[in-house]
C-alpha cells in the first residue's frame, strides 16, 4: 500500500463537484452559490491536473492556469453585481431576486 | 546523518535563533525608536534594558486570556495562530548561507531549497492575509472590521507591484530556487562591482528593490502604512480585541514578517551571503574589523560614562565584542561563519531601515494609500519589468 | 507515504467540501472552501504540477478567496434564514446524495482501463520552465486571449461597482 491508483483521484474530483453542485442547488445566499461555483472549477481542474499524470504532458496544468484566470476574472465581475445587487435590492438571498420571474 | 534527522537539527535550531532574534528585535527596536525621539527606551530590567525581551514574555504569558462575549470563538482562536504559524512558516525556504561543513556532515544553512521556493513565498505572503482579516472580523467589534477590511484591501493592493517587481529580478536570476538565485550573484564586474541583482547588467533592478521594499513595508503593516491598526483612529485595529499570547502572536508575525521580507530583499537583489568587494581587496577581514570597532566604541562610552553603571557594563560588551573579532581572524570559522555575518548584515540594515523609517515618517491616509499603489507603484513597477524584459531579451549575453 | 498523504489531504477537501454545503454563514463556508483549495494544492503537488500547485495558492486561495471574504466583510452578510423545505428533500437529499456519489465512483472506477498507480516523482513536467514553455510556444494565441478578458473583467468591475449603476 504505498502508492494510489489514478482513478481515486478523478473520484475525488467527481465528488467534490457533485458537493459543488450540491452546495449550488441547496443554499440560498448568493455568495455562498458563488462559491459553490468555484469548488466545481476547482473539481475539474484536479480532473485535469490527473490527466495530465496520466498522459505525462503538462498540457493539462496550461488548461488548469486557464480555468484560474477566467474564475479570478469570473470573481471580480461576479462580486461587482453582487454588490451592486445589494446596493439596489438590499439582500442577498437568491429567492429574493425574482423580478424577471413574471 | 539521514535527512529527517538532520531536518529535525535544523529546524530545531533555526526555531531557536529565531524566536532570540524576533525578541530581541522588538528591544532594538524600541531602543532606536527611543533614541531618535531623544529617549532612554527600556533600561531598567538587566543592563541596557537586555533583559526585557524576557520580562515581556513572562507578563504576555501570565496576563489573563480574556475572550470577550459576541466573538465567533473558533475564528478568533484561530486567526492568531493562523498569522503567527504562517509567518514562521515561511523561513523554511530562505536560505542563509552556503553550504558548511560543521562535525563531518556538509549540509546547506536551509532548512529546504524548493526549486519553487520564491512562488512558496509568494504563496505563504498571500495567504497571511487571513490572519489579519479574520480576527478583525471574528472580533465583532468596529474597530477591529475597519481594521481588518483596510488590511485586507492594502495587501492585495501591495501584492501585485511586489510580484512584478520580484519578476523583473526573475528575469536577471532565471530560476526560482532561493539558493540559485544567491549563486548566481556571485562575482564582481571589473574585480571591484558585485553582481548583485541590483548592480547587475544589463538593466541594474534598483527601481525594482525600491518598490520591493516599499511593499514590503505596506504587506507588514508598517508605518507609513500601519492603516490597520492606527492607535488614534482605531485604537489598535485588528487586534484590539486580543490580550495576552494571542496579541503576542500578532506581534511575533509582524516582526517575522519583517525578517522574512529583509531576507528576501538581500537574497534577491543584494547577493545573499556574497561579500561587499572581494577577498583579495579585504573583505574576509571586515567582520573582525567591524567587531572589533564596536568593542572599541564600548569601551570609549565604558571609559567617559553617561551613567555610573556603565563604567561596569560597557567594559565587559566591548570584551564580549573583541572576543568575536578574535573569533572571526581564525580561518577555519572565518569560512563557516563570515557568510552567516555578511546574510545578517545586509537583513540586518534592512531591518534597521524599518525601524528608522518608523521613526521618521507620518501615516499616510488611506485615499492617499491606495493611490500611491495603483497609480505610481503598480506602474513604476510595471515599466521597470518591460524595460527589463527588453534589455534582457536584446542583449542575452551580457551579464 | 504517497497513499497517506493522498488520503489525508483527499479527506479533509471532502470534509471542507461538504462543510461548504452544509453551513449556512457565508464566512464559514468561505474558510471552507479555503481548505479545499489548500488541500487540492497538495494534491496537485502529489501528482507533479508544482507551478499550478503554486499559483492555486497564490491565486485561489490568495486572492480570489480574499476578494470574497473581503465582500462578505464588507456588506456584513449573516446567516441565511432557515426556510420550511419539502420533508422528501430534508430526509431523502442527504442519503440520495450518497447512493449517487458511490454510484459515480463506481462507474468511474469501472470504466476506466486499470490505471497505473500514481507516484510522488512520477511526471516532472509540471515544473515552472516546463509550463512557462508551452504556454509562451503552443498556447500563445489563448494566453494573449485571456489578457483582454481580464482587462474586460477589470472594466466590468469597475463600472458595476461606481454609485449610480
Amino acid at each position: 500500500m504505498n502508492a494510489v491508483p489514478l482513478s481515486w483521484y478523478l473520484i475525488l474530483s467527481a465528488v467534490l463537484f457533485s458537493l459543488g453542485v450540491a452546495g449550488f442547488l441547496v443554499r440560498r445566499n448568493i455568495i455562498t452559490v458563488f462559491m459553490s461555483i468555484e469548488l466545481m472549477l476547482n473539481a475539474v481542474n484536479l480532473s485535469f491536473v490527473t490527466f495530465s499524470y496520466q498522459f505525462k504532458q503538462a498540457d493539462g496544468h496550461i488548461f488548469t492556469f486557464f480555468v484560474m484566470v477566467v474564475a479570478a476574472a469570473e470573481a471580480a465581475v461576479g462580486l461587482a453585481i453582487i454588490l451592486a445587487l445589494v446596493r439596489t435590492r438590499r439582500t442577498l438571498e437568491v429567492d429574493e431576486v425574482n423580478l424577471l420571474k413574471f | 546523518m539521514d535527512f529527517i534527522t538532520l531536518s529535525v537539527v535544523k529546524a530545531v535550531i533555526l526555531a531557536a535563533v529565531l524566536m532570540t532574534t524576533l525578541a530581541y528585535l522588538q528591544w532594538v527596536e524600541r531602543k532606536v525608536i527611543a533614541h531618535i525621539q531623544l529617549r532612554m527606551g527600556p533600561s531598567r530590567v538587566g543592563p541596557h534594558g537586555l533583559l526585557q525581551p524576557l520580562a515581556d514574555v513572562i507578563k504576555l504569558l501570565t496576563k489573563e486570556d480574556l475572550i470577550p462575549p459576541h466573538v465567533n470563538r473558533f475564528l478568533y482562536i484561530l486567526a492568531p495562530f493562523l498569522a503567527v504559524t504562517l509567518a514562521l512558516m515561511s523561513f523554511a525556504v530562505v536560505p542563509f548561507g552556503p553550504e558548511i561543513e560543521i562535525f563531518g556532515v556538509r549540509t546547506p544553512v536551509q532548512l529546504t531549497d524548493l526549486n519553487i521556493g520564491l512562488l512558496f513565498l509568494l504563496a505563504i505572503s498571500s495567504v497571511s492575509v487571513y490572519g489579519v482579516a479574520l480576527a478583525g472580523w471574528a472580533s465583532n467589534s468596529k474597530y477591529s472590521l475597519l481594521g481588518g477590511l483596510r488590511s485586507s484591501a492594502q495587501m492585495i493592493s501591495y501584492e501585485l507591484p511586489m510580484a512584478v517587481a520580484l519578476a523583473s529580478a526573475l528575469l536577471l536570476s532565471n530560476t526560482l530556487s532561493l539558493r540559485e538565485i544567491v549563486d548566481t550573484q556571485q562575482g564582481y564586474y571589473l574585480g571591484v562591482i558585485p553582481k548583485w541583482n541590483i548592480f547587475r547588467l544589463p538593466f541594474p533592478q534598483i527601481l525594482s528593490f525600491v518598490v520591493f521594499l516599499i511593499c514590503a513595508f505596506a504587506e507588514t503593516n508598517r508605518l507609513p502604512f500601519d492603516l490597520p491598526e492606527a492607535e488614534n483612529e482605531l485604537v489598535a485595529g485588528f487586534h484590539t480585541e486580543y490580550s495576552s499570547m494571542k496579541f503576542a502572536a500578532f506581534f511575533m508575525a509582524e516582526y517575522a514578517n519583517m525578517i522574512t521580507g529583509c531576507a528576501l530583499a538581500t537574497i534577491l537583489f543584494l547577493g545573499g551571503w556574497h561579500p561587499l568587494w572581494p577577498a583579495e581587496w579585504g573583505a574576509h577581514l571586515v567582520p573582525a574589523a567591524v567587531f572589533f570597532l564596536a568593542g572599541a566604541i564600548a569601551f570609549y562610552h565604558g571609559a567617559h560614562p553617561a551613567r555610573p553603571r556603565d563604567r561596569r557594563t560597557l567594559p565587559i560588551v566591548a570584551v564580549v565584542f573583541w572576543m568575536l573579532a578574535v573569533l572571526f581572524l581564525l580561518p577555519e570559522v572565518r569560512a563557516a561563519l563570515a557568510p552567516l555575518f555578511w546574510f545578517a548584515a545586509k537583513t540586518g540594515l534592512l531591518l534597521f531601515c524599518f525601524i528608522w523609517v518608523r521613526g521618521t515618517l507620518p501615516r499616510f491616509r488611506y485615499d492617499q494609500l491606495m493611490r500611491f499603489t495603483w497609480k505610481f507603484l503598480f506602474p513604476v513597477a510595471m515599466a521597470n519589468l518591460m524595460a527589463t524584459g527588453l534589455v534582457v531579451a536584446l542583449f542575452p549575453d551580457v551579464s | 507515504m504517497d497513499a497517506i498523504l493522498f488520503f489525508v489531504f483527499a479527506v479533509i477537501a471532502v470534509a471542507c467540501a461538504a462543510n461548504l454545503v452544509v453551513q449556512t454563514h457565508p464566512i464559514a463556508g468561505a474558510l471552507s472552501l479555503i481548505g479545499v483549495m489548500g488541500s487540492l494544492a497538495v494534491l496537485y503537488l502529489l501528482l507533479g504540477g508544482e507551478f499550478i500547485a503554486a499559483v492555486q495558492v497564490i491565486v485561489y486561495a490568495g486572492a480570489i478567496m480574499v476578494l470574497f471574504v473581503f465582500v462578505i466583510m464588507l456588506l456584513n452578510a449573516g446567516a441565511e434564514r432557515p426556510v420550511g423545505r419539502s420533508v422528501v428533500a430534508r430526509y431523502l437529499g442527504v442519503p440520495v446524495l450518497v447512493i449517487f456519489l458511490g454510484l459515480l465512483s463506481y462507474v468511474i472506477q469501472s470504466m476506466l482501463p486499470a490505471s497505473e498507480a500514481v507516484r510522488f516523482g512520477g511526471f516532472d513536467g509540471g515544473a515552472p520552465a516546463e509550463v512557462g514553455r508551452l504556454l509562451f510556444t503552443r498556447y500563445l494565441l489563448p494566453f494573449e486571449v485571456t489578457s483582454v478578458l481580464i482587462l474586460v473583467a477589470i472594466l466590468g468591475a469597475v463600472v458595476l461597482g461606481r454609485k449610480e449603476l
